[in-house]
């Protein structure tokens, strides 16, 4: 018997050289591949504006103060140790209201995505939540929950819960019917069902869901920390507006900036991480 | 996968039961009747190719053996190991390549044997890939890879060439015989592909109105050219596609 060769000739693989000036490879569809740190060329061009705007006496100091004297707020309060003690306790409050919020969203989309009966006893409700602003729901919470820490982490979670819900939900229904037929064939479990198609499958769900709720988390913290908080970042806002400091308002937008920048960019490395196997404009 | 080569007994099926028995086999989709009484049996390391028009119920039959179809009615016996082959690879994007050859497969010294599997389609250093890096004929050979690791006694296949180019194909043609020929499943091959059909089978079916309506032995034409000319104009007349 003849053995089979799979290599392909080497005169078959030879490429022409591209033509002219211009190289074959420029003009493709995809954008350029990233350089490293590009993501932050949009926002340093924007600090630039920002010192060159107030520099130049265009903004008034007493609406928009200058880079410099937030930068010397910002060190007053790194030497005071407040801003450690605000940064540490928005953190807590964002971690722990969207761990809360990961695992009941994925807990009940994959409840709904794969049995009758969680479909009809949750996805219904799900759907009622996502049209009632989060916000509208905080008098409320303040009633059954008190001013406390309970109901600031309840806020989060509870807003963070729905996109990871949506999202997981979706690439869930969406498991291409090809691959369930592969399972049978294959003889799978349903616990190996469940490893090696269902939740595979669904991660690229999550994962935009993930990042959609990371955004939530912040932004529900900037509410809940303006009720009876003592620490905080949204707590620190609301006392400069209180006594007029608008740099350390802006001290503060800064640091939402910054932290969620920070943890999109976390996600979007997990992401990477875990769904390396995709060949997307991501990579 | 046991590496011993089994000893190729084409006749086989006389002393022992066949692999498979298919009796009687019905299946309407709305009301259509699409299979009305398909009889076929399968002899223990027979290759049959069954032919038939698009649309005559080839992969209706092919799904009904594999048990993805739990609504046909008739006889249907077949062994306990059997493997599919369909014609896209259906390799899970996520997983690697010997990953997706272990895919539902159990015995304690699985990775080697999908090792050897691998090595025997020649894509022993592709283990570790990830599925959309390969070519659609290493694909397809992934796909191969784990129809045999489970060392099938069954093995199915829905056009699983028809997708690859003319080369490609071949090459696919002749691996696909020597692991035949080396692990002796009986085979029931689906194909569109009367030279395919020609080369591979010992015995070509023919769908047409729901029934089989030819049953043909080939490897007696095998090696006849005349012979296998007559053979070859017969199943294209028989198929309706006029020999000239
Ligand atoms: N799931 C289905 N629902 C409705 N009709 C189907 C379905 N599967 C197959 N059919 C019909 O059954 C007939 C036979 O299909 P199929 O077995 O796929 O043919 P072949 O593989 O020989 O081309 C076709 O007319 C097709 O439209
Ligand atoms: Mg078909």
């Amino acid at each position: 018997m003849s053995l089979i060769s799979f290599t392909t000739p080497a005169s078959v693989l030879q490429r022409r050289p591209a033509r002219g000036s211009t190289d074959a490879r420029s003009r493709s569809l995809l954008p350029k591949a990233p350089v490293p740190l590009q993501r932050l060329v949009g926002p340093i061009l924007l600090l630039v504006l920002w010192c060159v705007a107030s520099g130049t006496g265009w903004i008034s100091p007493a609406k928009m103060p200058g880079p410099d004297a937030v930068a010397a707020s910002l060190a007053g309060m790194i030497g005071s140790g407040t801003l450690a003690t605000d940064i540490a306790a928005s953190l807590q409050r964002a971690a722990l209201g969207l761990s809360i919020g990961i695992v009941a969203g994925f807990a009940l989309a994959v409840a709904a995505g794969l049995t009758r009966l969680g479909d009809a006893l949750i996805d219904g409700n799900i759907q009622v939540k996502r049209s009632i602003p989060n916000l509208a729901l905080i008098p409320l919470f303040i009633i059954w929950l008190g001013i406390g820490e309970t109901m600031k982490i309840a806020i989060i979670a509870l807003g963070t819960t729905v996109p990871i819900y949506i999202n997981t939900h979706a690439a869930l229904r969406g498991i291409d019917r090809r691959f369930v037929e592969l399972g049978q064939t294959v003889s799978l479990s349903r616990a190996g069902f469940l490893r090696h198609i269902v939740f595979p499958a669904s991660l690229p769900g999550f994962f935009t869901g993930l990042r959609l709720a990371v955004t939530q988390a912040w932004t529900a913290l900037v509410v809940v920390e303006t009720i009876n908080a003592t620490s905080g970042i949204g707590f620190m806002i609301t006392q400069a507006r209180i006594y007029g400091q608008t740099d350390v308002v802006l001290v503060g937008l800064l640091l939402y900036g910054v932290l969620g920048f920070g943890s999109d960019a976390l996600v979007r490395a997990l992401e990477r991480r875990s769904l390396s196997w995709r060949q997307s404009l991501d990579q | 996968m046991a590496p011993v080569a089994r000893p190729v007994s084409r006749a086989a099926g006389r002393s022992e039961p066949p692999a498979v028995r298919i009796a009687g086999l019905r299946r309407s989709f709305e009301g259509r009747t699409v299979l009305d009484g398909v009889d076929l049996t399968i002899g223990r390391g027979e290759f049959v190719a069954l032919l038939g028009r698009s649309g005559s119920g080839k992969s209706t039959i092919l799904r009904a053996v594999a048990g993805l179809d739990p609504d046909v009615e008739g006889a249907i016996e077949v062994p306990e190991r059997r493997s599919v082959l369909f014609q896209d690879s259906r390799l899970l994007p996520w997983a690697s390549v010997i990953d997706n050859v272990m895919l539902g497969a159990h015995a304690p010294d699985i990775r080697e044997r999908a090792r050897a599997a691998l090595r025997e389609v020649e894509l022993g250093a592709k283990e570790t890939a990830w599925p959309k890096t390969l070519s659609g004929g290493e694909q397809q050979r992934v796909a191969l890879a784990r129809s045999l690791v489970r060392d099938p006694e069954l093995l199915l296949a829905d056009e699983p060439f028809s997708a690859l180019d003319a080369l490609t194909r071949l090459r696919m043609q002749r691996l696909l015989q020597r692991l035949c020929q080396r692990h002796a499943p009986a085979v029931l091959f689906v194909t569109h592909d009367v030279e395919e059909a020609l080369r591979l089978a010992d015995r070509i079916a023919i769908t047409a109105e729901g029934r089989i309506v030819h049953d043909q032995p080939v490897a007696a034409a095998r090696g006849n050219p005349e012979r296998l000319e007559a053979l070859r104009l017969d199943i294209l007349e028989r198929l309706g596609v006029s020999g000239d």
